[in-house]
């Protein structure tokens, strides 16, 4: 059920000189739950991307493909393609991709909560050897997360939300990598901790030249920080772009973005578009 | 009225007529109670770091004190003996990783347990085919006089455990707190996909586990079969462990080593003076009379974890 045809004039960045791309996979669940069917997409060094789309339409199980979080979950990738920087990673272990600088930070957050935020924040680091530069590394976290050094005593699971994500982000940032996977940053919080974690985001992206892999179901803000995206539904990109051509195409703004030609639609008209309810941002 | 006697009036009158005595059946137990606190412990941390309830704890005490008097036996010096079943144990949790616990990734947990049930019965088949199934005796030199400090009379061989298993757990506390392995042993014992996430690597964690599990295993049956000489009988004290766990918790290593401590003197002190009452043989039983209160009443056990429940 594509409610999004075709995609528009906007260039696909080229994939071939990508940090990662990822080329038509499938990925099945327990031997026979096809859930992505042939995905395709790309992350040019120092850029964010982002990844649309409604409940269920397979973003996270995406990002585990390039992870490969996704064994521990009996998925599998039984078709395609994912290079990152040229190397084939679809067989490597998570720990492999950590130390190649690929580091996903899971929707929900997923903090350890019987361990202090600074301990969060070191097993971040566990592939690492080093004392002294991650000493410097935990001081970078800090200045970019100062909230997180005002609590870092605290356990990780009695801090809020907010700094949770935080945690999660900077606990990434520990592996010291070069592309970051991030599901859901926004999921369950105040539009004002929201934007203050995606501005961090950009300064991460601009200052440590980190690459971002962005899922989003809020697709406004996530269109506001990327510069590129692509839109996912049933397990198939329907639609991508630059950011910008994303924000300006009409089926986007009706279905994503709340919006028509008319102006903003009103929870009621889009009634049988129940499922997309937490799009309307 | 005779009852009323034999439950509350004796035992209280022979505490009142002989604190001392009291005090001195106390530490014996608390002494006891050192090596069931080791035994749980090994539980708690396989526990923790895999969700696998290991029903062969008990046995891998015996297995290790086995290949540890066995290799004394062949002649073998006292710290090669001890180096070498340390190399034995830690070969044993490659294998079990590799055997057991990697094909069986993300079975239920009951699957799992019923695995443990089966290297259970691997490992006292293999332990007797190897070392032969009589009874043997460990005597590695530990000084083993009675001792009287402050008039109350102790064992000095009991003496010598405690404070082995006081550093042992000293160090493994050291180890889990400030060691980058043993912070990722508590990250994955909190969230095994995030530990993943972070690029730690789940079947390296569960071969340090069971290898410690392994090491804690042999320090509880060199101090056993010390005691009671290396026999299958030893596997039993798994069983004691179990109370042990449930008066704890079973995620808690606090709690393994003070239920230990409280199973062990409670035992002891039931036995002593409200034995008479009951005809005796009270320690066998009294431990899983405990976990059965507590499970009624504090089913999370002592230390059961604080559940951090937060959106
Ligand atoms: N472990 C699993 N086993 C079987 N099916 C799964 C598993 N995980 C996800 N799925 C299915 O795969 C599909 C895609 O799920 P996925 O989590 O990737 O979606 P998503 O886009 O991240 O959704 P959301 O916005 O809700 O996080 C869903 O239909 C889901 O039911
Ligand atoms: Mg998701």
């Amino acid at each position: 059920m594509a409610v999004l045809a075709g995609t528009d004039g906007a260039a696909r960045p080229d994939a071939g000189g990508a940090l990662l791309s990822v080329n038509n996979i499938e990925v099945i669940y327990d031997h026979v739950i096809l859930v992505l069917k042939g995905v395709s997409l790309a992350v040019p060094e120092g850029r964010i991307v982002a990844l649309l789309g409604a409940n269920g339409a397979g973003k996270t199980t995406t990002l585990k493909a390039i992870s490969n979080l996704l064994r521990a979950e009996r998925g599998e990738v039984t078709k395609g393609a994912i290079l990152y920087r040229g190397e084939r990673v679809e067989r490597l272990s998570p720990n492999d991709l950590v130390r190649r600088g690929v580091i996903q930070v899971m929707e929900g957050r997923h903090c350890f909560a019987h361990l202090t935020v600074e301990e969060n924040l070191l097993t971040g680091a566990f592939t690492r050897r080093g004392g002294a530069e991650i000493r410097r590394d935990l001081d970078l976290v800090y200045r970019y997360f100062p909230r997180l050094e005002q609590r870092r005593k605290s356990l990780a699971g009695y801090i809020s939300g907010g700094e949770q994500q935080m945690v999660a982000i900077g606990r990434a940032l520990m592996a010291r990598p070069r592309m970051i996977l991030l599901d859901e940053p926004s999921m369950g919080l105040a539009p004002q901790i929201v934007e203050e974690i995606f501005e961090i985001v950009r300064r991460l992206n601009r200052a440590e030249g980190v690459s971002f892999l962005l899922a989003e179901q809020n697709t406004n803000i996530a269109l506001g920080y990327a510069d590129y995206g692509y839109i996912l539904e049933n397990g198939r990109v329907v639609l991508d772009g630059d950011a910008a051509s994303l924000r300006a195409n009409e089926d986007v703004k009706e279905f994503y973005l709340g919006l028509s030609a008319s102006g903003r639609k009103s929870y009621r008209e889009v009634k049988h578009y129940k499922r997309r309810k937490r799009w309307l941002a | 009225m005779e009852l009323l006697h034999a439950l509350v009036i004796d035992p209280i009158g022979a505490i009142a007529d002989n604190p001392e005595f009291l005090l001195e059946v106390v530490i014996g137990g608390l002494l006891t109670g050192v090596m069931y606190s080791l035994v749980a412990l090994g539980f708690v941390l396989i526990y923790k770091a895999s969700g696998i309830f290991n029903f062969a704890q008990g046995v891998m005490v015996l297995f290790a004190a086995l290949c540890f008097v066995g290799q004394l036996q062949l002649g073998m010096p006292l710290v090669m003996a001890l180096l070498s079943t340390v190399a034995i144990m830690i070969a044993l949790a490659f294998v079990i990783e590799r055997v057991v616990l990697r094909p069986l990734v993300n079975q239920e947990p009951i699957i799992l347990f019923m695995a443990t049930i089966g290297i259970t019965f691997f490992l006292t088949g293999l332990g007797q085919l190897v070392w032969g199934g009589d009874v043997k005796t460990l005597d590695i030199g530990l000084p083993k006089d009675p001792l009287i400090i402050g008039g109350v009379l102790v064992n000095e061989f009991d003496l010598t455990a405690a404070a082995v298993a006081g550093l042992l757990v000293a160090g493994l506390a050291l180890f889990f707190q400030k060691t980058s392995i043993g912070r990722a042993l508590r990250a994955v014992a909190d969230d095994h996909q995030a530990a993943l996430s972070v690029g730690i690597p789940l079947k390296t964690i569960w071969v340090i586990v069971w290898s410690v599990a392994g090491i804690v295993g042999l320090v509880a049956g060199i101090m056993w079969g010390t005691n009671l000489g290396v026999q299958f009988s030893l596997a039993l004290v798994a069983l004691k462990a179990l109370p042990v766990l449930i008066l704890g918790g079973f995620t808690s290593i606090p709690g393994a080593i003070v239920g230990g401590l409280i199973v062990g003197a409670g035992e002891k002190v039931a036995e002593v003076f409200w034995g008479p009452a009951f005809g005796g043989a009270i320690e066998d039983w009294f431990a899983y009379v405990l976990a059965l209160v507590f499970l009624l009443f504090r089913p999370q056990g002592l230390f059961g974890e604080r559940i951090i429940e937060r959106v």
